[in-house]
């Protein structure tokens, strides 16, 4: 119970649940249940090395599984050539780093690997993603971390339009500025934006929280201004540190927009079941 | 979806033909219905290139009569020419269908345009001192193959790769399109007009005419009445992200520079290359990469952005 009044202190999760919607959260004596076809055990001492630059992208993937079903927990991929699609579907440890930039649809799907990228990645980088940290040194396209569900998603550049739209959960960094529509129907997860946000930010988002270091260009429906609470600004500050990125002017200086919960529905009746009540 | 590029030489000249064709030949999956390429070369002088076609690829193949009538549709264009004080300094027939003329040509081009197409089956590509606009069905290594586009040195160039969505898969309906009567103007286009119709009926009662039924005409034609308004390029691509309405992305070229413009939405994909020498843009950055192999900056422009770089 306290680290749900913590979680909720900070801003992952606010709304309250009733009626037919139930939180269910894991136990630990269900772990068996939750297990991937396709993951495996890995050795982070093991290293191997991947040349993309004649490779088309399924290769490409087919080769990371091949080498980490041999063991290899550190895998080094070259010349990726911005390719669509590389890195997806990794449901295991592994410490990936990919050297240089990759199109569309990278790392998307992914379940606890590490992924350090050097370059600039394309959009719907790291779609659904559960869990893990996924690094950009550079910059980023738009719907970055679509759909995300867990794990920190980092750009230290500029990243395009819709970051985080459906996100529902997770933490999203941004060290430079982001274009428009970021956190549309955000319904859980955090948001920071360093650098200038995009008009329409937080439209339509049920919950969440979105923190912005620059200025915004305007304020989507339903997202208003919040105010960063002491446990936030620890969060914030340590967070930033994580990846060497700074808040522009300190963390209690970034804006935190919240969503006004003027369209919330949640646990609504259905039309046909409102006419057998009424 | 379609896949646009862009590039420019700055203060250069370089192999345009070679490096448009690797970036659409990228994104090929992109759209594999047509390809087409605005090239600009250096101009000689006053004379204009001229690029038509007299049919469309998939005609020939049909019928018994086509390769009489094309002849004969080429004999009265050049008497067409003529009647009007063109001379033809050189022809030549890049396929059966299309033509490329230098003509020395200094009268009203815009009755040229209206007279040569009155023809049956002539549309003009594009009129320009520097612009040479090919396309054909295909991909990239088939159309640069087949028009001998590999060697063709030039300052910039705009490319398209084609999924037909909203009008036939033919030469009339591919990109780019030539911002008829503006020498050396083109235009290539990711995305969806949604009022199509309102301005293009608005643009027809201004006497501009439309080849094809494709949403994209509609910018190049838009820009071309802004144009002759006296509006500047920048300025006509600024007023089009509020006037233009839909999801878009588009690229522009006149004999000396290269624009784009980005809609409100940001919906359509654009990533840029941006050095002292060199612009590059394309819908995906693999495309940017198949001309820089090694490490290179690129970013996402953003909604409502529109740029132009000068030669």
């Amino acid at each position: 119970m306290a680290l749900m009044t913590k979680a909720s202190d900070s801003g992952m999760h606010t709304e309250q649940l009733a009626g037919r919607t139930q939180q269910r959260f894991f136990r630990p004596e269900e772990e068996a249940r939750f297990t991937y076809p396709h993951a495996f055990e890995v050795d982070f001492a093991r290293r191997a090395e991947i040349d993309a630059a004649d490779l088309e992208p399924t290769q490409i993937n087919l080769k990371l599984r091949e080498l980490m079903g041999q063991g290899h927990g550190t895998i080094v991929l070259k010349n990726p050539g911005a390719k669509h699609g590389i890195a997806v579907g990794i449901l295991n440890r592994l410490n990936l780093e990919i050297q240089g930039s990759l199109g569309y649809f990278g790392c998307g799907l992914i379940d606890g690997p590490n992924i350090r990228i050097t370059g600039r990645v394309g959009w719907s980088c790291a779609e659904n993603m559960m869990a893990g940290t996924v690094v950009i040194e550079k910059n980023a396209g738009s719907t970055f971390g679509a759909a995300m569900r867990g794990g920190d998603l980092v750009c230290k550049g500029d990243v395009g339009a819709r970051v985080g739209i459906d996100m529902k959960g997770g933490t999203i960094l941004i060290g430079g500025r982001a274009g428009a529509f970021c956190g549309f129907m955000m319904q859980r997860g955090r948001m920071v934006i360093l650098g200038d946000a995009g008009k329409n930010l937080g439209d339509s988002m049920y919950d969440g929280t979105i923190y912005v270091g620059g200025s915004i260009a305007g304020l989507g429906v339903d997202a208003v201004p919040g105010e960063i609470t002491d446990v936030e600004a620890d969060w914030l500050e340590r967070k930033l540190k994580l990846y060497g990125l700074a808040a522009p002017n300190g963390v209690r200086k970034l804006q935190k927009i919240v969503a006004g919960r003027q369209l919330w529905n949640y646990d609504n009746l259905e039309p046909a079941e409102k006419k057998l009540i009424l | 979806m379609c896949g646009i590029a862009g590039l420019i030489h700055r203060g250069a000249t370089g192999d345009v033909g070679r490096e448009m064709t690797a970036m659409l030949q990228s994104m090929k999956h992109r759209g594999p219905d047509s390809t087409g390429y605005a090239l600009y070369g250096k101009p000689h002088g006053q004379e204009l290139v001229v690029r038509f076609k007299l049919a469309e690829g998939a005609e020939m193949s049909q019928g018994f009569d086509i390769h009489r009538q094309v002849k004969e549709r080429r004999d009265e264009v050049d008497r067409r020419l003529a009647e009007l004080g063109a001379t033809i300094l050189a022809a030549e027939a890049a396929t059966e269908y299309a033509f490329r003329y230098r003509i020395a040509f200094e009268g009203d081009r815009r009755r040229l345009a209206n007279y040569v197409e009155d023809v049956d089956g002539a549309e003009i590509l594009s009129m320009g001192l520097g612009l040479e606009l090919i396309k054909d069905l295909g991909d990239a290594a088939q159309v640069a193959g087949q028009y001998h586009l590999k060697g063709f040195v030039g300052t910039h160039a705009l490319g398209h790769t084609r999924m037909a969505t909203e009008s036939d898969v033919d030469i009339r309906s591919a990109h780019p399109y030539w911002a008829y009567p503006f020498a050396d103007v083109a235009v290539v286009h990711n995305g969806q007009l949604t009022n199509y119709w309102n301005g293009r009926r608005a643009l027809e009662r201004r006497g501009h005419r439309f080849v094809s039924n494709c949403d994209s005409e509609l910018i190049a034609v838009y820009l071309a009445d802004r144009m002759a308004q006296g509006a500047k390029l920048k300025d006509a691509m600024t007023d089009s992200i509020a006037e233009l309405d839909g999801v878009f992305t588009y690229l522009v070229a006149t004999s000396d520079s290269l624009g784009m413009a980005k809609d409100v939405m940001a919906a359509k994909p654009m990533v840029l290359y941006e050095s002292d020498r060199f612009i590059a843009l394309a819908s995906e950055e693999v495309a940017i990469r198949s001309i820089f192999p090694h490490e290179i900056d690129t970013f996402d422009p953003y909604e409502g952005d529109v740029r132009v770089w000068q030669s």
